[in-house]
């Protein structure tokens, strides 16, 4: 459970938007919020990650500072997230890799990069790592198959695995019980929201970002990043059953399914994240925990960097740089499963599951 | 150093930054006139009372998205025929009433938004429009387009006195950054609001009893504009003491504590002075209906204070409230904590209980559920006070807006004392609100009169400085 003050703060602030209410039209945060007279720790911190930080409700605030009730909702949820993020992290040790984000992932990813890269070129030598190589199987002869496997699954296994003993944590403090996250309708209702990022709507019109116009540009290019890491990932999952079940090795045709669409996630990868960064860079930090820039950033980067070392490695794969951008894009994809439970990507799993509650309490007290 | 936009005289000044003011402005500024705006708060604190709205009241003749039916003009001219009790100048109450149909139309052309209609819009969703997110942000959508406009304002500036030349208007004093500078424009729209921030104004109708109100809104609005009018000779409309106020926690801020300083649990308590005796019935009528009287009731009270006394039965009945009960075991321990005398507040409660009768009790309308041989009576949702933890909530009035202004015809033109109206002045909003409301009021009207008059009142002046 995050810190008190922070906690305090949330519930403060909520005291005085649930005697308010004129926000309601923005998002989920707020309809969620009418459905409780207090609030307990398990609510504030349910209802900061159902929060997409549109910041429509810190513009139109009546209260918001200078006025003495200083409310300050996107800041105050942000802080509180933030929080949540460190402190489901599992296993516990690694909570201290939230102080300081930024440079934590940034050094791992590197670091893994390097080593990556290294040892390919210490194991096989130049001569193999710079050859030229075409048809089936080329990727492997630079580094075989089971190792490309092994070094990238299990960190991936493991991330998924933390994801899950985090979410059950955040669960359990919300006060929600261990099937509903199963609900059917519930699932289905807020897979679709997550899928159209619909509280990045300011009710239809957009987020109050990176100023107090309505833009969807944050929604737009957060749709770009997600959907891109999203069809890089069915890529992958798809190249990995033609591996196994129809034993056909890769590199695949350009018109060949995964090979779609990785170019596609790849170059949701190229627009999403840089568009994000650019206009988080103009953001007014008012409504804004700018402590957690770092954290967002490294995120934006690697997400972009896998897009980009993706791509190249795809476009000069019969030439003599293939086996370097294998390794290096190895190298990279490796960093970010490492980093996922552990950086920015713990967002989405509690954003998830604060839509599932949300999706299913609605669904419960019709 | 005056502002750059001082020195050059604009075809229309227009006082304040409200929702009136901006009606005026951007209905001139797109008949090319040029436009200077004049406003006392500063950028962060903009918007008036404006800035704490809700939703407009308009007449419209079928659904929209914002809306979940028809309101037609002539159901809304029975309602403020019915709130104000004819109290009103009939032929202006319909001329606005008819004028508002395009009020929410106008105002999406500007940039402001609405919602659709949700859960708390209380009762009201046939009737008013939300505005998304509020006043707030209605008030910056409105700058933003002032903006694009090429509309000038200048912040942190009061009027303090208006010049005038028999019937026409001729300069503005205007303090700012502390230095007074005269400002000169062809036409001039008053558009300053009420002066319900004014407590030395408000003694005159109310006495030293307004020493213990509460300002719901902007502490700006002291009727400055208003009083150098009245010394000019213009024409007044309504009484000192008119105005809309409602029963609000005693522990709001002096000002601008807005809507969630409401307590809606009156109808559900018994409520006491602070001798600890009942004075009203609180279950007359649906709380909705009943709010706006309750300040002035409390006003009677000694030190203008009272307090709504509930048991856990009543908890999550009513809205949340802003600031947490005082909440006791026993209501001895609850007087004390409120400082009402205890004695008093535990017989006149006990009699109450005594008189409460059997019934259905229902949250959500009129029950029925009564006292007999109490006085006053209770009418509905009468229920013992007897299951402890017992919850006090301090209530005081808190006044929204005044409704003695300036006469104003159906082209917003201020009236002199000769029932001429004067040469370039026009008026809207607060500051002329009480030529259609003389009494009572119905939710979201102060928008559509803000809205209808500043237009014409805007496209007026407009016009006047440009031939
Ligand atoms: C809490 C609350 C909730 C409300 N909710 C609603 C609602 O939901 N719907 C509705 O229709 N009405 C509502 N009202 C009433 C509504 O706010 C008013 O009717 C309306 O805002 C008046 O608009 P206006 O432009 O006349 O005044 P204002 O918006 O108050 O604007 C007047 C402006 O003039 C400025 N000013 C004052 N004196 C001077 C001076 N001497 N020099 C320069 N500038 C000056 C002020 O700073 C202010 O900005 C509410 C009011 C309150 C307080």
């Amino acid at each position: 459970m995050p810190e008190t003050e922070t906690l305090d703060e949330a519930k403060r602030i909520m005291q005085i938007c649930n005697a308010c209410r004129y926000c309601e039209g923005y998002c989920a945060v707020f309809p969620a919020m009418t459905k409780r007279l207090n609030f307990n720790d398990g609510d504030v911190t349910y209802l900061a990650n159902l929060c997409h930080g549109c910041q429509g409700c810190y513009y139109a605030c009546q209260y918001a500072p200078p006025h003495e009730f200083a409310v300050n909702v996107p800041k105050t949820f942000a802080k509180l997230r933030g929080e949540t993020y460190r402190d489901y992290a599992w296993p516990g040790i690694f909570k201290k890799l939230f102080e300081g984000n930024g440079k934590w992932v940034a050094l791992i990813v590197v670091a893994l990069t390097v080593i990556v890269t290294g040892l390919t070129y210490a194991i096989q030598g130049v001569d193999v790592v710079s050859g030229v190589y075409k048809g089936e199987g080329s990727f492997y002869k630079v580094i075989p198959h089971d190792v490309i496997v092994y070094v990238a699954s299990a960190p991936f296994l493991f991330a998924i695995l933390a994801f899950f003993v985090g979410l059950m944590k955040f669960w359990k403090d919300i006060g929600a019980k261990p099937m509903d996250l199963l609900h059917p309708r519930a699932l289905t209702k807020a897979l679709k929201d997550a899928g159209q990022m619909k509280y990045m709507g300011g009710g239809g019109h957009g987020c109050n970002y990176p100023d107090d116009n309505y833009s969807m540009g944050r929604r737009v290019a957060h749709q770009f990043t997600m959907w891109g890491f999203l069809l890089c990932f069915a890529a992958t999952s798809v190249a990995t059953v033609y591996h196994y079940v129809f034993g056909w090795p890769a590199p695949y045709d350009y018109f060949s399914v995964p090979v779609v669409l990785g170019t596609l996630g790849g170059i949701g990868l190229l627009i999403g994240p840089p568009g994000l960064l650019m206009i988080k860079k103009k953001a007014d930090p008012e409504p804004q925990d700018t402590k957690q820039h770092g954290m967002d950033i490294a995120f934006l980067w690697l997400l972009f960097l896998t897009g980009l070392t993706g791509l190249a490695l795809l476009a000069l794969r019969e030439t003599s740089l293939m086996g370097l951008l294998l390794a290096v894009h190895l190298g990279i994809v490796l960093g970010m499963f490492v980093t996922f439970p552990y950086g920015k990507m713990v967002h989405a799993v509690y954003r998830l599951g604060a839509l599932i509650r949300f999706a299913h309490e609605n669904d419960v007290k019709k | 150093m005056p502002p750059t936009a001082f020195l050059e005289p604009h075809d229309v000044l227009i006082l304040g930054a409200g929702n009136a003011a901006m009606s005026a402005a951007i209905t001139a500024r797109k008949m090319g006139a040029s436009v200077l705006m004049i406003e006392s708060a500063d950028k962060d604190l903009r918007g008036g009372n404006s800035r704490h709205v809700r939703n407009i009241r308009y007449s419209h003749n079928a659904a929209t998205d914002y809306v979940t039916g028809a309101y037609e003009a002539s159901e809304y001219m029975t309602d403020l025929m019915r709130v104000t009790d004819g109290n009103t100048n009939e032929e202006l109450m319909r001329f606005m009433i008819e004028a508002s149909e395009d009020c929410a139309d106008w105002m999406i052309e500007q940039g402001i938004k609405f919602q659709p209609p949700l859960s708390g819009t209380l009762g009201l969703a046939r009737t008013n429009a939300f505005f998304l997110g509020g006043g707030k942000a209605m008030m910056n959508s409105y700058f933003k387009t002032c903006e694009k406009l090429g509309i000038d304002i200048v912040f942190e500036a009061e009027v303090e006195d208006v010049e005038m030349e028999g019937s026409k208007f001729v300069a503005a004093q205007v303090r700012h950054k502390g230095e007074l500078h005269r400002v000169e424009a062809r036409t001039v729209v008053l558009a300053s609001g009420g002066f319900e921030a004014n407590i030395e104004w408000l003694k005159e109708g109310w006495g030293d009893i307004a020493e213990n109100f509460l300002v719901r809104g902007s502490p700006m609005n002291t009727g400055k504009v208003l009083r150098s009018m009245l010394n000019n000779g213009a024409k007044s409309v309504g009484v000192p003491e008119q105005c809309h106020a409602v029963a609000i926690d005693g522990r709001a801020p002096q000002f601008d504590g807005g809507i969630s300083t409401r307590v809606d649990c009156v109808i559900f308590s018994v409520v006491v002075n602070k001798n600890g005796d009942r004075f009203y019935d609180e279950g007359e009528d649906i709380w909705p209906k009943r709010y706006a009287i309750w300040g002035r009731l409390v006003a009677k009270q000694p030190d203008q204070v009272a307090y709504a006394v509930i048991d856990s039965k009543s908890m999550g009945l009513f809205m949340p409230t802003v600031y947490s009960p005082i909440q006791s075991d026993t209501l001895a321990g609850l007087a004390e904590q409120l400082g009402v005398d205890a004695p008093t507040m535990e017989k006149t409660i006990a009699d109450y209980n005594a008189g409460v009768q059997p019934g259905d009790f229902n949250a959500t309308e009129p029950d029925g559920c009564h006292t007999e041989g109490v006085e006053p009576k209770k009418s509905n949702w009468a229920r013992k006070i007897d299951t402890p933890p017992y919850y006090g909530y301090p209530v005081k009035m808190g006044i929204t807006f005044t409704y003695l202004g300036l006469e104003v015809n159906k082209r917003a033109q201020v009236f002199m004392n000769d029932d001429k109206p004067a040469q370039n002045i026009w008026a809207a909003g607060e500051i002329m609100a009480g030529n259609i409301l003389g009494q009572g009021y119905a939710g979201g009207t102060g928008m559509a009169i803000g809205n209808v008059f500043g237009r014409i009142a805007g496209e007026e002046a407009a016009r006047h400085a440009r031939n």
